[in-house]
């Protein structure tokens, strides 16, 4: 069972109808028809100049998708999404247009001066300016590129992969998240529009830490994101996703799909901040982030290491998971989850143990302000083969006022006796006692909160790459403003 | 111009209204050390937190000037940053902050609030390595996460620490003396009176005498049941400790 590469032929074999296509796509017009059917599906591929073979996957895809329905186990309240309403194609382009600073909404440029975003990436941030026409992000971008050449690594959008790496993309995507998988991923898969493509080679350590930033210009991702990691033997890629500032965007719903794959003694890193709009007071206008990450540790001694700091979006859905193949892999999930107002997260991680001696630890960090929700919801998995596997999670949850919840939600399943699992879970309140002490000390209201949240938070941010940090540490307190008094 | 001046000062608990502070006057002078003695439940921890401005508690009668400011028409932090320095009784931990951390955040917060300039990681450890020395408080304890751990003389050994960096204008320490073995009351009273000049003033609240051998007060004051029924110099303190709080409760304390 160890080191199975499963490739999309196999996972194809998991069986699903064949689907039957028959339809015309006119390609010259810019916009696909609103709402999902096969038409735009073909659509998209087209307007990408996909390969026959990747159409195909989107329409299998949208096969079974038709056949799914939507989950509602997580715990999450939100208003239905009309899949017919969004235009799959168009729509992360047709933000807004804004003329200037003036036009955005003021809370949103506090943010940004409190974060000491500089002025010029705040007009791109809130979309008043397209990124190249401040920067000249074609050359920043093949800067990287050419260095990372050298080492040999590929990092483009996941459409460039498709033309140029087909061999590539062909054996991974959809082998650690199948086409199948779920609702959202399914439909991610029919009509995701871009993403990144990391390969690290060989016994390469990639020279830098790979961030979405690099090339925010690349393409427009919009709702529908795709990304996909390689790292071969030996290698080493740390990647960061995402920004620390709140983007305004127009799409509700975001559904990303994040497949990672680790061979023998390989190590992915992944780091994300994720700061999406929130949605006022009460939710209203705020993001759906329904994604789907998963790492397959696939060769033996390989790791694969989530560290999530989860501010923003009204609604979020997320648990980055480990597959652990490969004997002695290690699988590691670091998460901060902050809900505020009417937010909403139900976060949480799967490790699935199938090779011997895998190790995984889980640290959740879990803050509830307002009126809002967080749940942990986690899966900790040992098969039968999995000899001597361990698992050490702690989940620690706190609260912040009187009207908001927190729950932890942890499955075990173990299935080989030798497996040992320890589960650990708290759950505090910032006391008056700790606030009156920091007020004492000179520090404010928003300050003190922020120190404390951060100090619960720490064994989750000492992961994040340095850069991240500073940054990171500063949005908590952001977000947790006017939570308290 | 007086450090501090409390007058005919009354204050309840928000929640259940019971008067607990029933008329307080003192005058501290700049340079003065004052101790307030008192037995349990007389309210000298109250006058503290009142002083301090913590939540839960009205002031229904009275003013309290700090210099030429009007102490009460701040808010906690405020006070803090004019100069008002509280040691507590029970330091509280903040978990996963480091101790350095912790205090750089105070002192900057102050200096923030005077229009100084903040000070940068490598100058504010310096600023502290120095004056925790005299506390023989090493790098260690200071990297650990404020008071998670420590014992009654490490926490009370921290609370001088922040005072010594934060420079207040007028110190309060709460029951300072309680929980400290003598070797670490000797640290902390060395450290207290290291910090006595002729600008800061003192408020020594304490339930025995002890303390006062190491710290000499100016003046003593005796608080029972919401008021301060005696002052007088530091022999009142021995005088206290021979007979007891009896007289001021009507009973045996």
């Amino acid at each position: 069972m160890a080191a199975t590469v499963e490739t999309i032929e196999q996972v194809e074999q998991l069986g699903t109808e064949k689907y039957k296509y028959g339809f015309v796509t006119d390609i010259e017009s810019e916009m696909a028809p609103k709402g999902l059917s096969e038409e735009v599906i073909r659509f998209i591929s087209a307007k990408k100049e996909e390969p026959e073979w990747m159409l195909e996957w989107r329409l299998k895809a949208y096969e079974h998708f038709k056949t799914m329905e939507e989950p509602d186990w997580a715990k999450v309240e939100y208003t239905p999404i009309d899949l017919s309403d969004i235009y799959y194609y168009a729509a992360p382009k047709v933000k807004e247009k804004l003329n200037s600073l003036d036009e955005v909404d003021p809370e949103l440029l506090r943010t940004y001066e409190k974060l000491g975003i500089p002025l010029k990436e705040q007009e791109i941030l809130a979309g008043v300016v397209a990124v190249d026409a401040v920067f000249d992000s074609v050359s920043v971008a093949t800067t990287y590129r050419k260095k990372l050449a050298e080492y040999g690594v590929i990092f483009c959008s996941i459409s460039e992969a498709i033309k140029e790496h087909p061999e590539l993309v062909k054996k991974y995507l959809g082998s650690v998240v199948p086409y199948s998988d779920n609702y959202f991923a399914t439909l991610n898969c029919a009509v995701f529009t871009d993403g990144s493509f990391v390969y690290i080679p060989k016994g390469v350590r990639c020279p830098m830490e790979l961030s979405t930033y690099f090339r925010i210009n690349a393409e427009n991702t919009g709702q529908f994101e795709r990304t996909l990691i390689i790292a071969e033997e030996g290698s080493y890629v740390s990647y960061l996703e995402g920004c620390t500032a709140p983007q305004r965007d127009e799409n509700q719903l975001h559904a990303a799909v994040v497949e990672l794959v680790a061979m023998k003694e390989a190590e992915i890193k992944y780091s994300t901040v994720q700061n999406w709009y929130p949605g006022d007071e009460t939710g209203a206008g705020g993001i759906y982030n329904f994604v789907t990450k998963r790492g397959a540790c696939r060769g033996d001694s390989s790791k694969i290491s989530w560290t999530q700091v989860e501010t923003g979006s009204a609604v979020t859905w997320k648990y980055p998971s480990c597959i652990l193949q490969g004997d002695n892999s290690v699988g590691e999930f670091y998460s901060v989850a902050i809900t505020n107002n009417a937010q909403q997260a139900d976060t949480g991680t799967k490790m699935v143990h199938i090779g011997k001696n895998t190790k995984s630890t889980i640290i959740s960090k879990g803050i509830s302000a307002g009126k809002a929700d967080n749940t942990y919801r986690g899966l900790v998995k040992v098969l039968p083969g999995a000899e001597g596997a361990r698992n050490y999670t702690q989940c620690d949850s706190l609260l912040i006022g009187d009207q908001c919840g927190a729950h932890t939600v942890p499955y075990i399943e173990s299935r080989n006796p030798s497996a040992r699992i320890e589960h650990e879970a708290t759950t505090s309140k910032i006391s008056e006692d700790q606030l009156f002490y920091c007020a004492q000390r000179g520090l404010s209201e928003e300050d003190s909160v922020s120190i404390i949240v951060n100090g619960f938070c720490k064994e989750v941010m000492k992961e994040l790459p340095m850069e991240f940090a500073v940054e990171a540490q500063k949005l908590i307190g952001i977000s947790l403003e006017g939570s308290v008094g | 111009m007086a450090l501090l001046e409390i007058k005919n000062l009354h204050a309840s608990l928000e929640e259940e209204g019971k008067e607990i502070l029933k008329g307080i006057d003192l005058v501290i002078q700049p340079g003065e050390v004052h101790a307030i003695m008192g037995p349990n439940g007389s309210g000298k921890s109250t006058l503290s937190y009142v002083l301090a401005g913590r939540d839960g508690y009205e002031v229904t009668e009275g003013e309290v000037t700090f210099g030429d400011k009007d102490l009460l028409e701040l808010e906690a932090n405020e006070r803090a940053n004019e100069g008002v320095f509280l040691a507590f009784q029970y330091p509280v931990e903040i978990p996963g902050v480091p101790g350095m951390t912790f205090l750089r955040e105070a002192l900057n917060s102050k200096r923030k609030y005077h229009g100084e300039e903040e000070l940068d990681a490598m100058q504010f450890l310096k600023l502290v390595r120095e004056k925790a020395k005299s506390l023989e408080m090493g790098d260690d304890m200071l990297k650990r996460a404020v008071n998670v751990g420590f014992s009654g003389g490490e926490k009370k050994r921290n609370e001088i620490l922040q005072m010594a960096v934060l420079e207040p204008t007028l110190c309060v320490l709460d029951e300072t003396d309680s929980g400290l073995d003598i070797d670490a009351l000797k640290i902390v009273a060395d450290g207290v009176n290291a910090l006595r000049n002729e600008n800061r003033g003192m408020l020594l609240i304490t339930h025995y005498q002890r303390l006062l051998d190491y710290i000499q007060p100016d003046f003593v004051h005796v608080m029972a049941a919401g008021k301060i029924q005696r002052s007088g110099g530091k022999e009142l303190a021995l005088e206290l400790e021979e007979k007891g709080y009896a007289d001021f409760t009507g009973k045996a304390a």
